[in-house]
């Protein structure tokens, strides 16, 4: 970042009001949360000691994190090819790339969660559609199940996938890639030994924002996981909504805040923000 | 461009590219022998690039026909021509070593493991860049990444080389270091050389040949003494080096070449007038033209004001205007200089007649 001081102090004011706003509304409150983990219902470490025994935590945990590694490769992995498209393609299929990238963002998360549920449903369209055609005889279990929310999750999260691979493409020199080209090398070995390592830091940029945003998925798991497919936003809103158990479900959101913050700073050694946008 | 270890003769037959309603290539045919060096010279924009690019594969030509070899390359991809190519600032893969940049080539022609490790190792050392092969091309100076570029463009013997600028990034000392190897390389692998610059003195220190272009049209091609004594129109003559321009009246061919009126003074000139008769420009390059202390009816002369100098060392560059007004710039031995400024400043700038050219008259 280059500027004037009195540049660097018009942005740090500009800034001010969201820090505040991040202060006050988050920081602090959070710093509550982090209380109750540590003094409900007794002061102690005995909440971290459930957590790190209680099985039904355990495996919400190890539940989250594997759908989030699928949805990450699912998301970067189909983002690539839109990528690429929006980036490399004609200018009509760049048009089209694009819509479909900003579209998703105009629909709410739970329109989008409902949309899923009336495609994948014992009756919804893509059951009824196979069955007419005679390819199945006996309805596919498509949500209210672990394949479900790793559907709608990617939906979401593709074209946030985009950013950070479209900044690597685009300052990738076109020169290397003709290079390869002269030397003998057909366009797939191009793709796959040069175009694609060369976007690696948009590769890993990518993977962590969409592992990241996994993590803390509440709303899309809820409706398309039908509470058979818990992960951990919900094991905490159920934590202090429903059981009401407030120490465990501060415990259990503090470790996912500290990891979450672990990833981000790892994000950012690879990518810097203006890559995300 | 086909047989590895096979320098290619390249035969270019009216190419032409436009893109849009520019024209960057008109209708040029050029034959590029095997083995030879040759240096496509112009300024930016004058087509030479375009040319490179189309004798890589990587442009389509509008119009006209390549052959390599006799065999017709004109629509075959680049990939497939398999010319050497040696971009500007490159282009080598960030992400790969030295010593995989250098066997890219070699593996995209499926070679067995102990060739390409062999040949690889072979053209390390040739380009002296042995100690380095396990860096990236980021930990590498600019001179060094200029050699591993030749080397990847070398190593799977192509049977022509294109050269892009390659020396635009490099310092001046680098450079001249960078241009007497790649004369040795040229020598070493005989291959073909075709070698895009905007540099003078680059294109006339290292050619077999040069090719000038200027507004997407070649202007001349000659071995570089004879494109820069022996220039085909005004444009190639200054975009050679500086040159003198003096206007000569009632040219007309006379014993052993021409002779004419310059600033009211007969001329002789060893070279032919043909085409050129009445007005003409008489060009002169500034090291081909003396200051003498007076008059000689043997030697080609006339009158002319020192009005300032420029000491340059070994000589000293002195620009004078004649009576008639043009402005003339000679290189001579720094004590004649200091005397011809000295002495009222008037002096007699003479030329033998078998230096200088002539040019029609406002010629392009």
């Amino acid at each position: 970042m280059r500027g004037t001081l009195s540049d660097r102090m018009g942005a740090a004011l500009l800034m001010a009001p969201l820090l505040l706003f991040l202060i006050l509304a988050y920081a602090w409150p959070f710093l509550g949360v982090v209380k109750w983990s540590f003094t409900l219902p007794t002061p102690g470490l005995g909440q971290y000691h459930a957590l790190l025994t209680d099985d039904l935590v355990q495996s919400v945990f190890i539940r989250t994190l594997r759908i989030a590694a699928i949805v990450t490769g699912v998301s970067v992995t189909a983002a690539y090819a839109i990528t690429v498209v929006w980036v490399r393609g004609s200018p009509a299929q760049r048009v089209l790339a694009e819509f479909c990238i900003l579209v998703p963002f105009w629909i709410s998360v739970l329109t989008r969660a409902f949309g899923w549920v009336a495609l994948l449903s014992n009756r919804g369209l893509i059951n009824t559609w196979l069955q007419s055609i005679g390819f199945i005889s006996e309805p596919l279990t498509l949500v209210r199940n672990e394949f479900g929310v790793i559907v709608g999750m990617s939906h979401f999260l593709i074209p946030f996938a985009v950013f950070p691979l479209a900044s690597a493409m685009r300052s990738l020199d076109e020169r290397v890639l003709l290079a390869a080209r002269g030397l003998g090398s057909s366009r797939m070995r191009t793709f796959w030994t040069v175009f694609v390592p060369m976007t690696r830091s948009g590769i890993i940029g990518s993977a962590l924002i969409t592992f990241v945003f996994s993590l803390g998925f509440f709303v899309t798991p809820a409706i398309l996981g039908g509470g058979r497919s818990v992960m951990i936003a919900e094991l905490i809103y159920l934590r202090i909504f429903q059981s009401p158990d407030w120490g465990l479900g501060a415990a259990i959101s503090v470790v996912l805040v500290v990891f979450v913050g672990a990833l981000m700073a790892l994000l950012f050694r690879y990518v810097k923000p203006k890559q995300l946008v | 461009m086909q047989q590895p270890g096979r320098a290619a003769e390249i035969k270019a037959n009216g190419i032409g590219k436009s893109f849009g309603s520019f024209r960057a290539l008109d209708n040029l045919s050029l034959d590029i022998g095997r083995g030879e060096f040759l240096t496509l010279l112009g300024p930016s924009g004058s087509g030479k690039t375009t040319f490179l690019m189309i004798l890589a594969g990587f442009v389509q030509p509008s119009e006209g026909k390549l052959f390599s070899d006799g065999v017709d390359i004109t629509n075959r991809p680049a990939e497939q021509r398999a010319a050497g190519m040696v971009f500007q600032g490159y282009a080598l893969f960030p992400h790969m070593s030295v010593e995989q940049n250098i066997a890219f080539p070699l593996r995209v022609r499926k070679k067995s493991a102990s060739e390409i490790k062999q040949r690889v190792g072979e053209m390390i050392e040739r380009v002296g860049l042995k100690g380095h092969e396990k860096k990236l091309p980021a930990q590498l100076s600019g001179g060094q990444q200029q050699r591993v570029a030749l080397a990847r463009a070398l190593v799977f013997e192509p049977g022509v080389l294109l050269l892009d600028e390659p020396f635009s990034a490099l310092d001046k000392s680098l450079r001249g270091q960078m241009q007497a190897e790649m004369k040795r390389l040229h020598q070493e692998t005989g291959t073909t050389f075709v070698f895009v610059t905007h540099d003078q003195s680059e294109a006339l220190a290292l050619s077999s040949r040069v090719a000038i272009f200027n507004h997407g049209k070649l202007l001349q091609v000659g071995r570089p003494d004879e494109v820069y004594d022996r220039p085909a129109n005004r444009f190639v003559a200054e975009f050679l080096g500086e040159i003198n321009m003096l206007p000569v009246k009632g040219v007309r061919p006379a014993d052993n070449g021409a002779t004419g009126l310059c600033e009211d003074r007969a001329v002789n000139m060893r070279c032919k007038a043909e085409a050129i008769k009445g007005d003409a420009i008489l060009a002169i390059r500034p090291e081909d033209m003396s200051i003498a202390p007076e008059a000689s009816v043997d030697e080609n002369g006339i009158a002319a004001t020192a009005v300032a100098s420029t000491y340059l060392g070994a000589a000293t560059k002195l620009d004078l205007t004649t009576r008639q007004g043009a402005k003339v710039t000679v290189s001579v031995p720094n004590e004649v200089a200091a005397a011809a400024l000295s002495k009222g400043n008037s002096v007699w700038l003479t030329w033998p007649a078998e230096k200088g050219f002539l040019l029609p008259d406002g010629g392009q």
